[in-house]
């Protein structure tokens, strides 16, 4: 019975291993005999093992998308709207107000006649969004209406605004062209995060740039001052305040304006500012946006480059009809709330337009991709940049290898003097440690950190102690008088427990460190529990089957440990 | 059979009070450090930029300038307080270390506008060597916001202290819950400690060191239950010994094994302090305090807070018992009486 035992221990062993050691060093498709020898072998390791960015290189950026302003802009807009459809219906207003602060989202409608509060309450829920009880609840005190927005609908609004977020950055950075980036969402769900990694990618400051272009375009009625020809503005912006009557109406908006330079103009000289008055809202936003490209101006130099862009069919229509109306009056084009150009409506428009405004090559060629991706629901901040260059991470590296093989050069020098025979017994142990283990990394695609090349070192430590616990017991048996195999026995059977117990725990603790820890520490875990599980194996089952098979040879006499 | 501490006999029980004595001066020193830190304003602890915020550049250059000149040239830029710390183990290397700024400010980009009084940075994709006209690069950046510090920092605490009631569940589980608290409160020692000497030192505490300290908890709690397996196993084979006994036997009896392993972890980190590069230099400092004091924590500290533990609950079952029984049990009261005074004797040992 333990001679077929020791066959079937034997063949486990023979094929883990043999399966273990291929999936490190074999290649991923038919080997040739060029991978066997030690370069290809280095090669196929290299290809096998995902290296993390900090020992390959590579940018990893952690972003927020503040949705607190998409909220407060959506708010925002739905009071100018509810305004507007108020006094369409007949009604006025005498005041009111968009609150957005302390992260409570509220708007305030203020009748000129308190009896009216119901009719307009229904005049401006047909007409407005805010009549969706699901995200906006009504109440009125006195005549005052207020629409506050429920916290359901604030945490589902938010959570959409970065999954389109998310989309539009990852359509930019595919728009980009850089290779196997990876694209998530980031921390707890609440914290609206995206963490974004880019091998290989060693100074992110214009894909920075890019991924943070809000590039909200829209097309705005310019009505001050009134009829300029050529496009007349105000120089500051009480000027244009005051044009109003001293305060902004809710259907107005000052803009600045930021007047294409001559190309004379000294480029490092400061703009001179000015300001125009523009109906809110917008003719139309960049979701109705087509197409945008980037071409030289006409009749400008090699710097001077515009921005041409096309509508899709329904903002076509609906900009069509406004052209149509409003011949011989002004247009601006906007980008991120600032007035870009103004254009005199000779002819009714349709489809496409042109933002001018001295861009450079590359600056018209990443506005135009980020005006396709569409615009960002918000702004974005990044919380987190870390980028590493590629001889960085060699030298780190080389510096856990290193480390590594003094390490475990100590361990096996030591077993084999303090242990002899069973101190053989251990090291073969621990190689296969090692080889399971980073098949393990292989077969679960984890990847392989600085910190992940601590837990390696760790994991030699826990290994070993699993062996030194079996070995000091079969010792202390074979001194209270015990058989040889016995004695042995005894030890695995003993120690057995206490290596569960402590495996178990750590395990425990790394899975903690896995499932909520960041970055460097999740490295660290990944290969610590790949390391335990594999030693249970290596420690344990292996080194068990060898001292049978020591006890099976013959009359044991003397054992070496 | 070459064996090093064979047949030992050691009252570790007996010299609790000296253990208990020393770690609690030695959380006293940690603790003393940092508050009397704080409270003269500077700072507890050396938060380096992943707990803090600010932006750390790794520089490489063909012939770098000394610390004081590129000081010097980023004083220039307008960056007043930054920290340049040389690499050991790469002479053309340096850190720059620039305190966190307000929105929209980019330190990597102010690092580079000041170095570049030094001469042109390579180009992007290229390697230092390859560029002829280069005089440096930026091989590495690392910046963290304020929010990100404070998320990472919570997140650190937060899985620490839930990686600790996980495994005071498991060892409850599989003994009792006197010896899940007491694994869980030597570990709290080791921690203290280890960060007292952070402290102390003012070495810089980043994310790694987390994760040593992570580490740690590992070590010391697989060193402490191996004890406790032993005192699990010769409760049963020798159950008329006391608990003070019995505990002393376990320790006695596994302690080859602890100098054995620690001793080889103790080597292994010591290589990855000597080998493993300026990078994880913290990391493994924090690890090898951890071993020493983990080491020390299992016997010094787990075993006689559960042993003073099981004794005050074993003295109160048993008083309890007594009331219960008195009228009836006469013979076994008595029996009870003793052996409960034994073991507040046994606890209120005095040293020898």
């Amino acid at each position: 019975m333990k001679k077929k035992n020791l066959l079937t221990r034997v063949i486990i062993i023979a094929i883990v291993t043999l399966v273990g050691l291929y999936l490190v060093i074999g290649p991923r498709r038919r080997p040739t005999l060029q991978d066997f020898t030690w370069s290809g072998i280095k090669q196929t390791l290299a290809h096998n093992i995902h290296l993390g960015l900090d020992l390959q290189g590579g940018s990893h950026l952690v972003m927020r998308v503040k949705t607190e302003e998409f909220l407060k802009r959506l708010t925002e807009d739905n009071y100018v709207a509810a305004q507007n459809a108020a006094k369409d219906a007949g009604h006025e207003i005498k005041g009111g107000r968009a609150d957005a602060g302390s992260g409570n989202y509220r708007i305030v409608l203020e009748p000129a006649d308190a009896s009216k509060a119901a009719e307009i309450k229904e005049a401006v829920q047909k007409k407005v969004e805010l009549g969706d009880t699901s995200v906006w609840s009504y109440s009125q005190s006195g005549g005052t209406l207020t629409w506050t927005m429920t916290p359901t609908a604030e945490r589902l609004l938010a959570d959409n605004a970065t999954t389109q977020a998310l989309n539009i950055i990852d359509s930019r950075i595919n728009a980009l062209g850089i290779a196997e980036p990876t694209l998530q969402t980031h921390g707890a769900q609440s914290s609206h995060q995206l963490l974004l990694q880019m091998p290989g990618v060693q100074d992110p400051e214009r894909v920075k740039e890019i991924l943070k272009g809000e590039s909200r375009l829209e097309l705005v009625h310019v009505v001050g001052p009134p009829s300029p020809s050529p496009a007349a503005t105000y120089p500051t912006e009480q000027a244009a305040i005051e044009s109003l009557g001293g305060t902004v109406p809710p259907n107005r908006k000052v803009m600045q304006y930021s007047e294409r330079i001559e190309k004379s103009a000294d480029p490092n000289q400061p703009r001179p500012k000015q300001w125009v008055v523009v109906e809110s809202p917008a003719i139309i936003d960049g979701s109705e946006l087509r197409n945008a490209s980037a071409v030289p101006s006409q009749g400008g130099g090699a710097d001077d480059y515009e921005i041409n862009f096309s509508l899709k069919r329904a903002g076509a229509d609906k900009f069509g009809a406004w052209t149509g109306a409003h011949i011989n009056e002004y247009m601006g084009v906007v980008l991120n709330g600032e007035v870009k150009s103004i254009a005199f409506i000779k002819s009714q428009i349709y489809d496409s337009g042109q933002i001018t405004g001295r861009f450079s090559k590359q600056s018209a060629e990443d506005l135009a991709l980020t005006l396709r991706s569409g615009a960002l629901p918000a702004a974005i901040e990044y919380l987190e940049e870390r980028t590493v260059g590629p001889s960085l991470g060699a030298d780190s590296i080389r510096a856990g290898v290193r480390a590594s093989l003094v390490g475990l050069a100590l361990v096996v020098v030591f077993m084999l003097i303090y242990y002899r025979g069973s101190g053989v017994n251990a090291v073969v142990a621990l190689i296969l440690n090692m080889i399971l283990m980073l098949a393990g990394l292989i077969v679960f695609g984890a990847t392989l950190t600085l910190p992940g090349i601590a837990g390696i070192i760790l994991t030699i430590g826990m290994a070993v102690d699993s062996n030194v616990l079996i070995f000091e017991r079969i010792r202390e048996e074979l001194l209270s008088g015990k058989t040889i195999p016995s004695a042995v026995d005894l030890g695995f059977q003993r120690a057995f427990i206490t290596i569960i117990d402590t495996h178990v725990t750590t395990i425990i603790s790394s899975l903690f460190l896995f499932v909520f820890g960041t970055g460097p520490i999740r490295g660290f875990a990944v290969t610590l529990v790949i390391g335990l599980l594999v030693n249970l194996f290596s420690a344990v089952y292996v080194s068990r089957t060898i001292f049978i098979w020591l006890l099976s040879r013959k009359k044991v006499e003397s054992l070496s440990i | 059979m070459f064996q090093i501490l064979h047949a030992i006999n050691i009252d570790w029980m007996g010299r609790r009070r000296v253990f208990i004595g020393a770690s609690v001066f030695l959380m006293l020193l940690g603790l003393g450090s940092a508050v009397v830190r704080q409270a003269t304003g500077r700072q507890a602890f050396n938060l380096g930029v992943d707990f803090k915020g600010g932006t750390v550049v790794t520089a490489r250059f063909k012939q770098r300038p000394t610390d004081d000149q590129i000081r010097a040239a980023l004083i220039q830029k307008g960056i007043n307080d930054a920290v340049v710390q040389p690499v050991t183990d790469r002479t053309d290397t340096v850190l720059i270390k620039v305190p966190l700024e307000g929105e929209g400010q980019d330190g990597r980009a102010r690092v580079r506008e000041a170095l570049n009084q030094f001469g042109a940075e390579a180009t992007p994709g290229t390697e230092l060597e390859q560029d002829q006209n280069a005089s440096y690069k930026i091989v590495g950046t690392d910046a963290v916001g304020a929010i990100a510090g404070a998320q990472l920092r919570n997140k650190a605490i937060a899985v620490t202290l839930a990686a600790l009631v996980g495994i005071l569940i498991y060892i409850a589980a599989r003994f009792e819950w006197t010896y899940g608290a007491a694994a869980v409160i030597a570990v709290f020692h080791d921690v203290l400690v280890t960060l007292g000497f952070f402290s102390i030192f003012q070495i810089e505490v980043s994310l790694n060191v987390i994760a040593a300290l992570l580490t740690l908890v590992g070590f010391s709690v697989n060193d402490t239950i191996v004890v406790f397996d032993r005192i699990r196993e010769n409760r049963k084979l020798h159950r008329r010994d006391s608990l003070y006994k019995i505990t002393n036997d376990a320790i006695n009896q596994t302690l080859s094994r602890t100098v054995i392993t620690n001793g080889l972890v103790f080597l292994s980190v010591l290589a990855l302090v000597l080998f493993g590069g300026d990078v994880l230099r913290a990391f493994s400092l924090a690890l090898f305090i951890g071993v020493v004091f983990g080491t020390y924590s299992s016997i010094a500290i787990a075993s006689p807070i559960m042993v003073w533990w099981e004794q005050r609950l074993d003295a109160a079952n048993r008083e309890a018992t007594l009331a219960f029984n008195q009228p009836r049990n006469q013979p076994r009261v008595i029996k009870a009486t003793r052996s409960a005074k034994q073991s507040l004797r046994d606890a209120s040992k005095p040293l020898h």
